[in-house]
């Protein structure tokens, strides 16, 4: 296990610039996400630690040791694709004892027996350890190939999307599990998503991504009550934090625009909106109201009546505020 | 502008039956949700009431008159599939146009409607422009719009947002609800999705194994299923459900569970043997004073609240709570849950059993 430091690293491919002069400490134990939507150079990040990509500027160490002219191999990094790949033809025993058989770790058979098992066990799959890999369902075989990677214990483990592809229910299932086995390895691990579920449920520290930069490093909940800009706070928070121009609501404002997450907008007094529609969920209610010809979206009594078009008056609460071009002001 | 009604309608392929008597009614201008896993009977039921299959036996009503045996052309509906087929050689007006031209309408009148159908849309701008180099958005306007200005009577749709990614699948589902309260046509409308369909629909039905489980506003569904399956797939993270013996007489307003005595709805029919306590993690708090204890295996921060799992005496829970309250995995906590929101449940029968918080589901079918 170890610290990784990514320092001033930059890659463009023809014309497009990927990761651009990122900057990042993870700390060693860490669980660290790296949240932004396609494009963001998540994925590009990965790939530059792992050594699948080569960097244009910067570094990279990895436990303190400089890993720019090290091949993948000799990184010590695992790495869970988005797509399973196992040998289809060999056991879920055998898939997991593959990489120990690599011959650089020239790890001894009792060993591999041992290391198969506690993963196994792990992962909640021993039962399956003699079947073939084709006969699991797609949930077990994404376990195997997190399990693939964490028989070995590198330095850093890199995780590019490895619940995308499965339905709801397994994924919220393996965000439980994966969230344990990090907590009882104390592995260093750095897992790429655009799913803000997934960063905000099992990040010790998520590093939100913009166009190739890092713009905000911290805790989900530091990320989420605290963003540095628009941006950064649009990408926590379901529904979606409202920005709107300030002046819509009396009083004095600390910028032009202001930041109310859906909790934080009362009702009773303040400004005069109408209600547009509201939208139970179930254990919520998403009210949306037009104020002033803005969309607002607050939440409800999941049993209280809303009639469509009916006034409703809704004031600021810790509201955040941000100047015209989307940086906070504090 | 249309009522549908469905009437033990029953669809069999060879030995296969995809759909068993299945009755529910569609209101006049009612965003209609069929809900279910795949292979439930949704799409199917769908289809039949498009006219693309016709029932094996029941009845299907559009607005009074029974259509279940009439070719879809006579129905007077519009289909919007989960790939929208544009034509690729065609302009944006012409694709709009052409059901239109195709039912001989005079020129003029074409033009004016397509007019309109582009404004409610806002795709003026884009009338002119071929169909190859439009956005995934554009592109389902475009389809909607060759759908709408026929203006049928009522719109099939079989998951149209189902290819989309998340950000912009929560944007489409706002823009079509939007598009639904300004036209006000009846949509029935299909998805696996049960978040999409408690989003978007006035009314649900939930559809399992072919098999109608139940029919009502989402909030009735969600907070009086009928069925232990409903109670399952509505609602992430689903109903918690702990399993225990009891012999309960009608009136009942307290069942033991693990050792403890625990308040639920008065219950309007008596029952024994194996039951099961549903609970949603929302109705689950932390409460010292409680005898139910339980151990935390994790917490998940979700920003206003924060979901917790919890080891139990009676299973694996989990609690839906606020942020602002700390919780420490591995320490035990008791446990209350608010007891007007508790479901109980036949374990052999999968059924709710009837309580003073639930009966009036039972009584609309």
């Amino acid at each position: 296990m170890a610290e990784v430091i990514l320092n001033a690293i930059s890659k463009s491919f023809r014309n497009t610039l990927a990761v651009d002069g990122m900057s990042m400490v993870i700390p060693d134990g860490a669980f660290v996400v790296l949240l932004g939507p396609t494009g963001a150079g998540k994925t590009t990040t990965l790939r530059l630690i792992s050594g699948l990509e080569k960097l244009d500027r910067g570094s990279i160490s990895i436990g303190g040791r400089d890993v720019g002219s090290e091949t993948p191999a000799q990184r010590d990094v695992a790495m869970v694709f988005q797509q399973y790949s196992l040998y289809p033809h060999l056991s879920v025993r055998e898939n997991l004892a593959f990489p120990l058989r690599s011959p650089i770790l020239k790890t001894p058979e009792d060993e591999i027996a041992r290391k198969v098992q506690e993963i196994a066990d792990i992962l909640q799959i021993p039962h399956k350890l003699d079947n073939k890999a084709t006969e699991l369902s797609g949930g077990e075989m994404q376990r195997v190939s997190i399990g693939r990677a964490l028989v070995r214990d590198p330095s850093i483990y890199l995780m590019d999307e490895p619940l995308s592809s499965l339905d709801a229910k397994l994924r919220a299932d393996l965000r439980v599990e994966l969230k344990r086995i990090h907590a009882d390895l104390g592995s260093t691990l750095l897992y790429v998503t655009h799913d803000q579920i997934e960063a905000m449920t099992m990040a010790s520290h998520v590093g939100v991504l913009q166009e190739g930069r890092l713009v905000q490093f911290g805790s989900p909940r530091e990320i989420y009550e605290n963003p540095a800009s628009v941006y950064v706070a649009s990408r926590l928070g379901l529904p979606r934090i409202n920005v709107l121009p300030s002046q819509l609501f009396p009083g004095s404002h600390k910028g032009p625009q202001i930041g109310l997450r859906p909790e934080n907008i009362l009702q009773g007094d303040g400004a005069e909106a109408r209600v547009v529609r509201a939208e139970h969920l179930g254990d919520q209610t998403r009210l949306h109201l037009d104020l002033q010809g803005h969309a607002v979206t607050t939440l409800a009594d999941p049993h209280a009546d809303y009639e469509a078009n009916a006034p409703i008056k809704i004031r600021p609460q810790n509201p955040i505020y941000f100047d015209a071009a989307g940086t906070r002001v504090v | 502008m249309a009522k549908i009604v469905i009437k033990n309608v029953r669809k069999e392929f060879g030995d296969f039956v995809a759909v068993k008597e299945s009755s529910f009614t569609i209101e006049d201008g009612e965003f209609f949700m069929l809900l279910g896993p795949s292979g439930c009977g949704k799409t199917t039921t769908l289809r039949m009431i498009a006219g693309l299959e016709l029932p094996t036996s029941g009845e299907i009503f559009l607005d009074g008159e029974e259509i279940s045996q009439k070719p879809p052309s006579e129905r007077d509906i519009a289909f919007v599939f989960q790939m929208f087929a544009l034509y690729p050689h065609m302009n944006v007006r012409r694709n709009i146009s052409y059901p239109l031209v195709s039912q001989g309408v005079p020129r003029a009148q074409v033009r004016a409607k397509v007019g309109e159908v582009a404004r409610i849309l806002g795709i003026e701008d884009i009338l002119d422009r071929p169909v190859g180099g439009l956005s995934g958005g554009d592109r389902q306007r475009v389809a909607l719009g060759r759908a709408i200005v026929r203006e049928p009577k009522a719109f099939m749709m079989d998951e149209p947002l189902g290819a989309l990614d998340a950000e912009f699948r929560e944007h489409m589902a706002e823009e079509l609800r939007a598009l639904h309260d300004r036209m006000g046509a009846t949509t029935v409308y299909v998805t696996h999705d049960q978040l999409e369909a408690m989003q978007m629909g006035d009314k649900i039905v939930v559809m399992n194994n072919a098999v109608v489980e139940q029919f009502g506003t989402p909030q009735e569904i969600y907070d009086k299923p009928r069925t232990m399956f409903v109670a399952d797939f509505i609602g992430s993270p689903s109903m918690n459900f702990m399993e225990f013996d009891g012999e309960l007489g009608q009136g009942t307003t307290a069942v033991s569970l693990g050792g403890t005595e625990v308040a639920v709805p008065s219950l309007r029919e008596g029952v024994a043997g194996k039951l099961v306590f549903g609970v949603r993690p929302e109705h689950i708090g932390f409460s010292d004073e409680s005898g139910f204890r339980a151990r935390v295996l994790a917490t998940e921060y979700l920003g206003t609240t924060q979901i917790v799992t919890l080891e139990s005496p009676s299973g694996e829970l989990k609690a839906r709570i606020s942020s602002s309250e700390t919780v420490r995995p591995n320490e035990t906590v008791g446990l209350s849950f608010k007891s007007d929101a508790v479901t109980l449940f036949n374990q052999q029968t999968e059924q709710a059993i009837r309580s003073e918080k639930n009966e009036g589901v039972f009584a609309n079918g």
